[in-house]
């Protein structure tokens, strides 16, 4: 277990130092004058100067390199070229939204994609499964700017029945003190309801949004993975002792399906982490995605190296935790024999 | 991978000889549809598309003619999808769309493909450190969302449509990458692989002639998916004013365009080429879903 441990321990580094790398080059070793890009168009050659120094974007290359992975070992993504605050800081701030968010959304595709994926399996080949295939199909092809487009026009523009694209709460409403950060849980714990229940009625739309596309990849390997449960020689066994329908389907069938339907959701889940630019821009939402969209239209590449690092390191993180928990499950993979990544 | 073709003409019963060939036909596509109806409304939607992409642009007006004295216009029958802010027409818009978006969806699926499938006969075929070195590297760029790396490589390039093709590709090789090595994997344990190999056949001539081949399937079903993901992830870029910019007339422009109009009630503006990016993507993920495509985030 110990040797498991530390080869994806080091495995997993040598990703995240993989990531700092190409992110770093991707942003520095590009045509053009780094400095230029930086400060925008309308800026002066003072400005481009002062950035210049201030990155130290006239250095030669493996000095800034060597720079900027030292910074990163201490935790110090940079400075953001917009505000003139630390990166790492800034998304820190915001990744609690970003979270609440990624949260409800991954709940109501699990919410979505399990029971119709089980429903699917269960009546593979029918109008039914036909039916649940077709949506997988919609959920994977589904532009989330145009969903959510359509669920403001109605939803909140029409009938009045969400609150419109302006964030988290309404304007004026004071957010509860920050203990979680997810304004719903904050406000049941300083007893404030009313913004739980604001709250929840804000994040009802991005999450739909969200929730709608993301179940998609969730039915698709429920239904998978459950055929290949009822196919096996334990659910026929169970079958011939009369093991009754539903509890094959749901006890016996699910439960050997668990296992891959748990790793999508993580992965889901992984890359809801570094929240979702389109959706976030879209409602207004104050996490990460949209510091990202901010960072791109005023060009500071800083803060949006910073975000795109962050993501992936995330992401890396969040598998190395996965793998972690198959490992203390399953005995054949911390034995050495499975894991082949 | 299950191959299933569709039932083969063996049959030669009294029927066909009969010359009721048309009727047999017909029957042949109506079981058609009952066994693969995904299948089949994915290649009838595609089919659509690729006659509105290749044909529709002479038959509609200039995308960008602007007319001051029809702006907002809702749909009638003669701007079916309304006009837009300077007067455009939302339709003509649309449809020289499905020719840009398509073309470079499909662009990006090509070039992304066949990288993928060189490296990943290289990686899989040869193995060692080659593939060792080749893996890590698929494992830090599949560490990003597509979208996310696509983003920052345009951010830091050029806004070009161009620089837009490359950055997509790039975020879709380590795809293809994986795809063919882990069939080359199966496919090097054949004996016909061994007989290559004991002809005299050098191991790049092996691998790239004999084994590359052979190794397409996934990858080819694979691209089918991209080319949707492909102009998905195009159309969203767009819709943050990243890469194609306005007035170019290419859907996700069109929805950025149009979603502040939402709000004053001219919602045709952006819902319909809204709606003709996820038909088109759809018609691509029916037919890539109905072979077996993997899912892929």
């Amino acid at each position: 277990m110990r040797r498991y441990l530390a080869k994806r321990v080091g495995t997993s580094l040598l990703t995240i130092l993989g990531i700092v790398v190409v992110v770093f080059f991707i942003v520095r070793v590009v045509p053009g004058d780094a400095a230029s890009l930086r400060a925008g168009p309308y800026a002066n050659e003072e400005r481009i100067q002062q950035i210049s120094d201030q990155y130290g974007l006239s250095d030669p290359i493996p000095e800034q390199f060597v720079d900027y992975v030292s910074g990163f070992a201490q935790g110090d993504l940079g400075v953001s070229i917009r505000t003139n605050q630390p990166v790492l800081g800034e998304l820190l701030d915001r990744l609690p939204a970003s979270l609440e968010l990624a949260v409800y959304s991954v709940l109501l595709a699990t919410m979505i994609g399990v029971p119709l994926g089980i429903l699917a399996a269960a009546k593979q080949g029918t109008w039914i499964d036909n039916l649940a295939r077709v949506y997988a199909v919609m959920g994977s092809s589904m532009a989330l700017f145009w969903l959510g487009l359509l669920l403001i026009f109605f939803f909140a523009f029409q009938l009045g029945w969400f609150p419109g694209p302006v964030g988290r709460l309404a304007v004026g409403t004071e957010a509860p003190p920050t203990l979680t950060g997810f304004y719903t849980i904050d406000g049941v714990l300083s007893g404030r309801f009313s913004v739980t229940w604001e709250a929840l009625r804000y994040l009802a739309l991005p999450v739909f949004t969200l929730g709608f596309a993301l179940a998609a990849p969730i039915l698709k390997m429920v239904r998978a993975a459950m055929i290949e449960a009822l196919d096996s020689d334990f659910v026929r066994t169970a079958k011939a002792v009369g093991v009754s329908r539903t509890r094959m389907l749901y006890v016996d069938g699910f439960r050997n399906a668990l296992i891959p339907v748990i790793t999508t959701i993580g992965i889901v889940f992984g890359f809801m982490l570094g929240g979702n630019i389109i959706v976030e821009f879209l409602f207004s939402w104050p996490g990460v995605g949209r510091y990202a969209f901010d960072a791109i239209s005023t060009r500071d590449l800083e803060s949006l190296q910073g975000f795109v690092i962050m993501v992936g390191v995330l992401y890396v993180i969040l598998n190395i935790v996965i793998d972690i928990a198959y490992a203390l499950i399953d005995p054949r993979i911390r034995l050495g024999k499975a894991a082949a990544t | 991978m299950t191959t299933t073709l569709p039932d083969r003409e063996t049959d030669f019963s009294a029927e066909e000889f009969d010359g009721a060939e048309e009727q047999s036909r017909g029957k042949q596509l109506l079981g058609l549809v009952r066994r693969k109806p995904l299948l089949v409304m994915g290649v009838t939607l595609l089919v659509l598309f690729a006659g509105l992409a290749i044909v529709g642009p002479f038959f509609v007006g200039d995308p960008l003619a602007t007319d001051p004295a029809n702006t907002f216009r809702s749909p009638s029958a003669e701007h079916w999808f309304g006009t837009d802010k300077f007067g455009r027409d939302v339709f003509a818009r649309s449809v020289h769309a499905a020719r840009l978006d398509l073309t470079i969806g499909i662009t990006i699926a090509l070039i992304a493909m066949v990288v993928g499938s060189i490296i990943g006969v290289m990686s899989g075929y040869f193995g060692g450190v080659t593939d060792e070195v080749i893996m890590r590297l698929t494992d830090v760029v599949l560490a990003f969302p597509g979208f996310v790396l696509a983003l920052i490589i345009v951010a830091a390039l050029e806004e070009t449509t161009v620089n837009v093709i490359i950055a997509v590709s790039v975020a879709f090789v380590p795809y293809f990458i994986r795809l063919t090595r882990a069939q080359v994997l199966k496919e090097r344990e054949l004996e016909y692989v061994d007989g290559a190999r004991l002809a005299g056949n050098s191991p790049w001539r092996v691998a790239f002639r004999h084994v590359l081949p052979n190794s397409l399937a996934p990858s080819v079903v694979g691209a089918t998916l991209v080319t949707g993901f492909a102009v998905l992830t195009v159309a969203g870029l767009a819709f943050l004013s990243v890469g194609i910019q306005p007035p170019t007339a290419e859907w996700g422009v069109m929805v950025g365009e149009g979603a502040k109009d939402i709000i004053t009630g001219e919602w045709w503006t952006s819902l319909f080429p809204g709606g003709m990016i996820v038909v088109a993507v759809m018609a691509f993920h029916f037919i890539g879903d109905e072979f077996g495509g993997e899912a892929m985030s």
